[in-house]
């Protein structure tokens, strides 16, 4: 069976054993090598696992967010940044009982968040299940709002890689514009990293034109330390985004992991310039909680990273509370939440 | 920008964390979306127009009739008038503290005492935001500290103290204590309460009475302190509080009726003080100035100790006695350190002390701005390369941008002398036992950091440096549990924890 390249070159005593080990007939539930989807053709952009990521600091990483969170957000800031959050989100519906009457209506507010004040939003994207992608596509023909759908067995990626790739192909044909992958925790707490990275490599080679999310779970991966391996693996397999989580498992989105996250992205772009962008998903519900990561990423990444193209929510109930700030600023008076569209 | 990143180009090369070239971007701190403005209502605090001696738990003027002014750093304007306490006005002082140990304090059971404690620690806690709030007038320290840091540890130190109050004959392995007498404490303008609180929690709980005299550009929370014992019916004269500047402690620390003098502040003073008393029964601590080597290893969590580095010595515009002012890196890590730090120092808010997003507020007086300025020049002089914070400075008050000097050597003046501001000084070293020696090559020895990722090291090093307090991957941290006070010229004895009883009583 061939291999990353980027594997063997290596120094690293687990990716080479876990070269010769992976040759059994069950790799990839019984499916062709890796090589024959194009993940073992190309280089690696840099070599993965050498050095090793920096040790992350539990305590000083929660330190530093609580410290964060005491940031008094104003007046025109508030505004402003409630206006910024609309902008980034990816408003999500990933249900079983997911249709189209539902896709459409989210989508309708995803184009226009507030009926009575054009000027906000639109939003982000629609983050939806493969099946919904055209139903999407058609309701936001015109719009801005991109159509981002979840792929590669979506959530748990417990599949083989060729129907985790083939997920991504038909997802995209049916018109994405942006993928949702999830990594293969078990390789990953089982320190597979070469089968992580080449999954991700041959999901964003499969991607095509759309854009690569690269959801981590954090909250199945135990410590910020695997939090910042994985997202190391991720920036360097080709993920354009990286993302906390599914918003299946709890916990999803913390401030602290997005941190994490976020000191990645920034050492990624100190050795290379190229900008990672991050997207905490799950457990963002208050428009209080928005502006603490907007904090986070302001404070940490800077003013270049304050834009849907590097920084996205997913989030299916923080819009109304969003909306519901922001019309208080307006008002001077809290709205009933009757006031404002649940869909 | 000349730092910015003419082509990005991923190479082998570029991932090796340990390297940083000129071309290696800096992120962008600006202004796309900025914090509007939020100052921390001070209009319900009343600052009254002037403040008389507290003595005998009544408010006396000063003999002299003489009263100076307290200004607030930040915006230059004279707060109110404190009364400047003369020899006989701290003959006074000293005479009610004398009365109330002999008629009171000393022969309350120390239950008593700890009630009286405990509820000057719950005053001030249900104070807690109008002594933040006058702190930062005051000082000139950024509120979110004053409110976060110094009021609570204040109560803390009270609450802690209390506890104490009725256990010192068990603190020293079954040997029987008694207090000292009248203690007559002198303390310095950085951290006005909480230093208050620090000096006066221990000298109570141990059965001694006090005579405290606050910095003369930071006599207010003192006295609204003074105005809680009031309220608390601390027994009078138990804490007199008396302001005045030079010549009204070196009056406190020669007054012969004084038993035990606890002075925190600069080496200069501590030693006139140590030259005026020798010869006398009095006990004496000092803890006086530092120059804290912050060593930062390889192996650390770089982000993190870029955070350590941040909060040792940009806390508090640096006022700090073990402030990290020098930084001791690994030579391997040191151009990712400083890159990283620059761009951390970016984000660094410097202005109103009383808007709660502010990190950096006033320095403390004009004289201390001057001595910043004069010290920096010197840096420069001397062949160091300066960085500091391109942010913008308020037009009115005493402000100095966060700074720090890279290829600062073992010689130079800024490695040397206490700067007592937001400026650090960066050195590298080789081996952890260079490391040491650095460290340890300083006529300080208050305190440390170290920042690695290895707990050996850690245990390894701490016992190799000579500073009083060490801090293992974090700075700045304190605890009214945890013994605090230096070595060499930093001073003697030790504040806080069990340790710190032994500094007011005597051990039979």
């Amino acid at each position: 069976m061939q291999h990353q390249v980027a594997v063997k070159r290596a120094p690293d005593g687990a990716s080479l054993r876990a070269v010769t080990e992976r040759s059994t007939p069950n790799d990839n539930g019984g499916a062709p090598a890796l090589s024959r989807f194009g993940a073992s053709a190309r280089p690696a952009p840099y070599p993965l696992f050498y050095p090793p990521p920096p040790p992350v600091d539990q305590v000083s990483i929660e330190e530093r967010v609580a410290a964060l969170a005491k940031r008094s957000i104003k007046k025109s800031a508030k505004v402003q940044g409630l206006r910024l959050a609309v902008a980034m989100m990816d408003l999500t519906t990933l249900e079983g009982k997911d249709t189209a009457g539902k896709v459409r209506a989210l989508c309708r507010k995803a184009m226009t968040p507030l009926d009575t004040d054009p000027t906000i939003g639109p939003c982000a994207a629609i983050c939806v299940y493969p099946n919904l992608v055209p139903v999407a596509k058609r309701a936001l023909a015109g719009s801005t709002v991109k159509v981002a759908s979840v792929a590669t067995a979506f959530p748990s990626g417990q599949s083989p890689l060729p129907v985790k790739l083939d997920d991504v192909r038909r997802a995209v044909e049916l018109g994405a514009d942006e993928i949702d992958m999830v990594i293969d925790r078990g390789a990953m707490l089982s320190g597979d990293y070469a089968k992580v990275f080449d999954e991700i490599a041959a999901t964003k080679e499969a991607c095509g034109a759309a854009h690569l999310k690269v959801i981590l779970e954090t909250g199945e991966l135990g410590s910020y330390d695997v939090v910042r391996k994985a997202s190391e693996i991720a920036i360097a397999a080709g993920g354009d985004f990286i993302k906390t989580s599914t918003g299946k498992v709890v916990p999803a989105a913390t401030p602290a992991v997005t941190l994490v996250m976020l000191q990645a992205i920034a050492d990624h772009y100190y050795a290379t310039g190229r900008k990672i962008g991050m997207k905490p998903a799950g457990g963002v519900r208050t428009a209080k909680q928005a502006l603490h990561y907007l904090v986070i990423v302001k404070e940490t990444l800077g003013d270049a990273w304050l834009t849907p193209d590097l920084f996205r929510f997913g989030a299916s109930a923080l819009l109304n509370d969003v909306l519901m700030q922001l019309e208080k600023e307006r008002t001077g008076a809290y709205q009933a939440s009757e006031d404002f569209s649940k869909d | 920008m000349s730092r910015e990143l003419t082509k990005a180009t991923p190479s082998m090369k570029a991932s090796k964390t340990s390297i940083v070239t000129r071309t290696t971007p800096a992120l962008d701190f600006g202004r796309a979306w900025d914090y509007a403005p939020a100052p921390e209502a001070s209009d319900h605090v009343k600052i009254a127009r002037r403040y008389e001696l507290f003595i005998g738990g009544t408010w006396r003027a000063p003999k002299s009739g003489k009263y100076f002014a307290t200004y607030s750093p930040s915006t230059e304007q004279k707060l109110a008038e404190v009364a400047d306490a003369d020899a006989r006005d701290v003959d006074d002082a000293v005479r009610a503290a004398r009365h109330a140990f002999d008629k009171y304090w000393s022969k309350m059971r120390g239950a008593e005492r700890a009630k009286y404690i405990f509820r000057i620690s719950r005053a001030i806690q249900e104070k807690a935001r109008e002594l933040a709030i006058v702190e930062s007038m005051d000082g000139g320290k950024p509120i979110k500290e004053s409110r976060d840091v110094d009021v609570p540890l204040a109560a803390a130190h009270f609450f802690y103290h209390a506890g104490w109050a009725d256990k010192l004959d068990y603190a020293f392995h079954g040997r029987r204590v008694r207090p000292l007498g009248v203690a007559g404490q002198i303390i310095p303008w950085n951290v006005p309460l909480l230093m208050a609180a620090w000096k006066i929690a221990p000298a109570l709980a141990c059965g001694n009475t006090v005579v405290l005299k606050p910095a003369e550009t930071t006599p207010l929370t003192a006295l609204l302190l003074a105005q809680i014992l009031q309220e608390c019916e601390l027994p009078p004269g138990v804490v007199n509080i008396i302001t005045g500047a030079g010549a009204t402690g070196a009056a406190l620390a020669g007054h012969p009726d004084v038993n035990k003098v606890a002075f925190t502040g600069s080496t200069d003073v501590g030693k006139k003080i140590q030259r005026a008393i020798a010869g006398s029964k009095k006990r004496l601590t000092l803890e006086l100035g530092g120059k804290a080597a912050n060593i930062i290893f390889a192996d650390a969590s770089i982000d993190q100790a870029v955070e350590g580095i941040v909060s040792g010595i940009y806390f508090n515009q640096g006022h700090v006695c073990c402030a990290g002012s020098r930084l001791l890196v690994e030579e391997s890590v040191h151009d990712l350190v400083v890159h990283k730090l620059r761009d951390r120092v970016a984000t660094l808010r410097v202005g109103d002390p009383l808007d709660k997003n502010t990190d950096v507020g006033a320095i403390n007086s004009k004289m201390q701005l001057d001595r910043i300025t004069e010290l920096v020049a010197a840096g420069v002089a001397e062949g160091a390369e300066r960085y500091t914070a391109p942010c913008k400075l308020p037009s009115k008050g005493f402000f100095f941008a966060p700074t720090f000097f890279t290829g600062v050597s073992q010689s130079s003046r800024i490695a040397r002398e206490e700067i007592f501001g937001p400026v650090l000084s960066i050195l590298t070293f080789r081996t952890p036992d260079e490391a040491v020696e650095k460290a340890n090559n300083t006529m300080y020895g208050l305190s440390a950091g170290i920042w690695t990722d290895k707990g050996a090291k850690i245990f390894w090093l701490s016992q190799k440096l000579k500073a009083g307090v060490i801090w293992g991957n974090t700075y700045n941290k304190f605890d009214p549990s945890s013994p605090f006070g230096g070595y060499k010229e930093s001073g003697f004895g030790r504040e806080g924890g069990r340790q710190g009883l032994g500094a007011y009583l005597e051990v039979e």
